[in-house]
């Protein structure tokens, strides 16, 4: 503030001076501005020059190799038969289908890594930053050791490891079942379905709704309360919307939420939902390795709130965890959000490890559609694109999200 | 500080803060520190009850149970204890593998030599007293050294093709020449981000974000897939070449974000007293802002470096043999086959020396804070 008003006054002076001393020439400081335009200029001709140039010559180097090798450049394969099987898919694949289908399949895949991994890294890494900060000396001193050896390790040596771990557990006939209708087995881990019928769906979706109604309800409710310092009862219309609406609905179209549970028949698992080794491989180093990182983040989020905060509440009689969760995150979140956005990115980017051990992401499938139709410069471009949407989109939810948060100042 | 003392005659005294203290008696500290209440009384006792259970477990499956040596290929007593303990016995057998790979048996002296060289010049270039121009041509020297050694073919020393490399050095060679070429491009990199000219900025960014954008692997298959198409005929570089080119320019983009962090970190007056001493462009920033910039960023640098450490172990992918990529193949040997996990352990305890050496370095010089 004072520097600013300094300079203020510095360029006022400075402005009294230049319009009282009238000098007649300010040419040559045109003629200076002007010789460094020019400099500039030529410099970014230089460049630009240089840049076309090496892509130029890149290209045309491009063309004629694809030509003498009879690639035929263009995105036409997509419609081509794909022939490739793929083992792990949420989404109806058959090695007949053409390869456009079975990139759909690897987003599909990608996303179902990445969004999970994120998800379970922000819950796994915030407990562990907490537990850095804990005032009981064991928990802090474990909570160090995970960060530090999870941190120092490559994620893909962590991953070949937890592959392993996978592929040494028994097989499915002698697999371990920590609680009933649960299996762990060397064909990974298998859990518990329901089973998704139309009727399903019209009440998830009714579900979904009522939460969209129940936040739009809260936040008026909230402004209300703002305004005339009434407090107002929540919880009615959050059974109402939330409980009773969806299961108004589930009733209504007589849908059936019957768990099935995996049976062992022959030499393997029928019915329940399977996560492959390979993904539930994946899965774990990706949140492990991340949560590390996350971890930190959130212990210095939380650091970087004052103590004055937590004496304040405090002296309001305030609970530890109540203070935790409504005074020092709200702050501390402003400090951790941008940070975190990295390592959201950088778990998506790294979920591209999946070629390692086999489980067909996007890369992995854009990897063999390369090596079957030597289409290099399609395969790796949409690659490319898939990850710049993906980073944009996680960017972009973000940004907005720390928009949402940021602080409000008068 | 002033607060305190104003409050000093207040009718009611503030209570000192509970200090932890790490001096004093240990029943003091116990109850301090794990026993303060019920619930932490919980948590410390579960805690004890589960790590006191898993290290029983881990002593015995990686000691008591283990097998540490074993006579010829016969790997029978290992396979009859497969879960119960480990074999490190795999460790003397594949060692030499693991760390230089398919080097010749005879001339291994030389990867090790060159490890050793890697490592003195990690000692040297951490030490405040010795970041002085000099330094940069320690660095040449010792470079060119490790070329010599690793190729051979003067001083009676034979040739040695780049396709027998393997190892240790192999991790070393990627991770140094990326970071020794990446970091002069990002310094470039992030200066022309933050140029006032819209041709030089536009570009940087451009390339800064697309390289940022997608996964290090799709870069690696680039390097290994489409360089080639892009060369003219007859020129062919080999796989360690491009592979490390894919990682000067990987190193380049996220070295230059850290940097353009420092750049903004330096205040506008020093900007403008450098143009007021009618420095060059070049001269500016060279005497002026990178000097400081750079020592506003050390620690960020120093985590970039090991995440890139780390990340050398992605060109197991392209079939570069790595550290990694060694330890992988060591145990395609039908003998050794299902020890994998000792194999992962040992070379994980090398990427953590390393890793865990510079994350304390980088924890010392923030804790030492901006140096003057």
């Amino acid at each position: 503030m004072a520097e600013d008003r300094f300079i203020s006054e510095v360029e006022d002076f400075c402005a009294v001076t230049m319009s009282t001393t009238d000098r007649p020439h300010r040419r040559p400081l045109h003629r200076f501005w002007g010789r460094q335009q020019f400099i500039g200029l030529i410099w970014q001709i230089v460049v630009i020059a240089i840049a076309v140039a090496i892509v130029g010559f890149l290209w045309s180097n491009a063309v004629h190799n694809l030509s003498v090798r009879r690639i035929s450049t263009g995105f036409a394969f997509l419609g081509r038969e794909a022939g490739m099987p793929i083992a792990d898919s949420w989404i109806a694949y058959s090695p007949k289908d053409p390869y456009a289908r079975a990139f759909l399949v690897g987003i599909v895949n990608t996303l179902r890594v990445a969004v999970i991994g994120i998800v379970l890294a922000t819950v796994l890494g915030t407990m562990v930053g907490i537990a850095r900060l804990s005032s009981n000396w064991l928990l802090s001193r474990l909570a160090a050791v995970y960060v530090e050896v999870l941190r120092d390790l490559p994620l893909l040596l962590q991953l070949l490891f937890w592959y392993v771990l996978m592929q040494g557990l028994p097989a499915a006939r002698a697999a371990w079942k920590p609680i009933d209708g649960v299996f762990l087995s060397n064909r990974g881990l298998i859990l518990p379905s329901i089973p998704l019928h139309a009727a399903n769906l019209w009440a998830i979706g009714a579900a979904v709704l009522g939460l969209g109604a129940f936040y739009l309800l809260r936040r008026r409710l909230i402004a209300q309360q703002m305004r005339d310092g009434q407090p107002r009862r929540l919880w009615p219309y959050g059974l109402i919307l939330i409980v009773l609406l969806p299961a108004l609905v589930s009733w209504a179209v007589g849908a059936a939420w019957t768990v099935t549970k995996p049976e062992l028949r022959g030499f393997n698992f029928v019915g329940g939902l399977t996560l492959a080794p390979e993904y539930f491989a994946l899965l774990i180093a990706l949140v492990t390795y991340t949560s590390a990182f996350i971890a930190e983040i959130v212990r210095s989020g939380i650091q970087a709130v004052p103590r004055g905060q937590w004496d304040a509440a405090a002296a309001l009689g305030l609970r530890r965890s109540f203070v935790l969760q409504h005074i020092v995150l709200p702050q501390a979140l402003r400090v951790i959000i941008p940070p975190m956005t990295s390592q959201y990115l950088n778990l998506t980017k790294n979920s591209s490890l999946a070629v390692a051990v086999g489980y067909q992401d996007i890369v992995s499938i854009a990897n063999t559609t390369l090596n079957q139709t030597g289409q290099a410069i399609e395969a790796i471009a949409l690659i490319m694109c898939v990850f710049l949407t993906i980073s944009l989109a996680i960017s972009l939810f973000m940004n907005w999200y720390n928009a949402r948060i940021a602080l409000v100042e008068r | 500080m002033t607060m305190v003392t104003d409050l000093s005659d207040a009718p009611l005294p503030i209570p000192p803060r509970v200090r932890k203290t790490t001096g004093g008696r240990p029943m003091q500290w116990l109850r301090a520190n794990l026993f303060s209440s019920i619930s932490n009384a919980l948590i410390t006792l579960v805690l004890a009850v589960l790590l006191v259970k898993a290290g029983v477990s881990f002593v015995q499956w990686g000691f008591s149970n283990a097998i540490w040596w074993l006579p010829g290929n016969d790997t029978a007593a290992c396979r009859a204890l497969r879960g119960l303990g480990a074999c490190w016995a795999v460790i003397p057998e594949k060692y030499r593998f693991i760390l230089f790979g398919t080097y010749p048996f005879d001339q291994q002296w030389r990867p090790a030599a060159v490890t050793l060289i890697f490592i003195a010049l990690f000692v040297i270039s951490s030490g405040r007293t010795f970041w002085r121009p000099a330094l940069v041509l320690v660095w040449i020297a010792a470079l060119v050294v490790i070329g010599l050694l690793m190729w051979g073919g003067v001083f009676g020393m034979p040739y040695v093709p780049q396709d027998r490399w393997g190892g240790l050095p192999v991790t070393l060679i990627l991770a140094t020449f990326g970071l020794a070429f990446g970091f002069p491009l990002g310094i470039v990199v992030a200066l022309g981000r933050r140029s006032k000219l819209p041709a030089i900025r536009s570009l940087c960014v451009l390339y800064v974000e697309l390289i940022r954008g997608v996964p290090l692997i799709s870069l690696l298959f680039m390097a290994s897939v489409m360089f080639p198409l892009f060369m003219p005929d007859g020129v062919n570089i080999d796989k360690l070449l491009r592979a490390q080119i894919a990682f000067i320019l990987y190193a380049g983009a996220y070295l230059a974000e850290v940097v353009r962090g420092g750049l903004q970190a330096v205040p506008r007056g020093q900007y403008e007293a450098a143009d007021a001493l009618g420095l060059s462009y070049w001269k500016k920033h060279g005497l002026v802002i990178l000097p400081q910039a750079i020592r506003h960023v050390i620690p960020p640098l120093v985590n970039t470096f090991i995440a890139f450490f780390k990340d050398t172990s992605l060109v197991l992918i392209i079939g570069i043999f790595d550290l990694l990529t060694t330890a992988k193949t060591a145990i395609i040997d039908p003998a050794w086959q299902s020890f994998s996990v000792e194999v992962y352990v040992f070379v994980g305890l090398i990427y953590f020396a390393f890793c865990f050496a510079m994350s304390r370095y980088s924890r010392r010089l923030e804790a030492q804070g901006t140096p003057r």
